[in-house]
């Protein structure tokens, strides 16, 4: 199973759960994140910040290498029996799923780290970018701050 | 030949996605390739000053002093934000 996908299409959470476990009777805990394009992040009708859709750029071949040495980096801090990333690109609209993150390993401490540590470093290191359409045209969207601190903390305390 | 990319934002600034520059042409570092396409002048100046560019060499994430030579792909562009 191919660890991490850069893709148009559509993925489902179902099917996703039973590959993340297959026969594997040693995994005790799976933790999964799901992200999903957001709309409205304003109020009522007529917003000209209301996201109409979003188109996902990105760097082919560094995408997927990038995500793999996350991944990587994640197996060698927690002992993860499956890990799986997909990560759609092209046009979205709000409510579309545009990322996924599973993780299936024995215990549910480090099934949540794993996955929030995964998803961290995606959002800093992982070469996308966002453009958001809007009732008065078309953003690139800017990174966040926030999220830089999000992954600096791994590396403040080590894990 | 030295390939060089720019993503995003950047790309639209350019007006460009790629380039194939001769090694002499693009220098001997991440750092003075850098430069030197900000020396065009115009957006070339204004859209490559900006601080928070980040680039890569060969698809891996660079700090500007790794040297380049024919055959390498050097890309510029703004902080991801995908997820």
């Amino acid at each position: 199973m191919t660890e991490v996908c850069i893709q148009e299409e559509d993925f489902d959470a179902g099917t996703l759960q039973r590959e993340l476990l297959g026969d594997d009777t040693s995994i005790g805990a799976t933790a999964v994140f799901i992200g999903c394009v957001r709309g409205e992040p304003g109020a009522g009708q007529g917003d000209p910040d209301a996201v109409l859709a979003m188109e996902l750029e990105h760097y082919p071949g560094m995408t997927e290498s990038s995500i793999q040495a996350i991944v990587d980096e994640a197996r060698s801090r927690w002992k993860l029996q499956r890990v799986r990333v997909i990560h759609r690109v092209g046009k979205l609209l709000p409510g579309d799923q545009i990322v996924y993150v599973g993780v299936a390993c024995g215990h549910r401490g480090e099934a949540f780290q794993a996955c929030e540590f995964i998803m961290d470093y995606l959002k800093t290191r992982a070469p996308f970018w966002k453009r958001e359409t809007t009732p008065v045209g078309a953003r690139w969207v800017d990174a966040r701050a926030s999220d830089d601190s999000a992954a600096a903390r791994w590396q403040a305390t080590g894990e | 030949m030295i390939k060089v990319l720019f993503f995003a934002r950047l790309r639209e600034q350019l007006g460009v996605g790629n380039l194939e520059l001769s090694p002499e042409e693009a220098g001997t570092t991440v750092a003075e390739l850098r430069s030197r396409l900000q020396a065009r002048g115009g957006q070339w100046a204004d859209a490559l000053s900006a601080d928070n560019l980040l680039c890569a060499l060969n698809q891996q994430q660079a700090r500007g002093d790794e040297s380049i030579t024919a055959g390498d792909e050097v890309a510029f562009f703004p902080p991801v934000t995908g997820g």
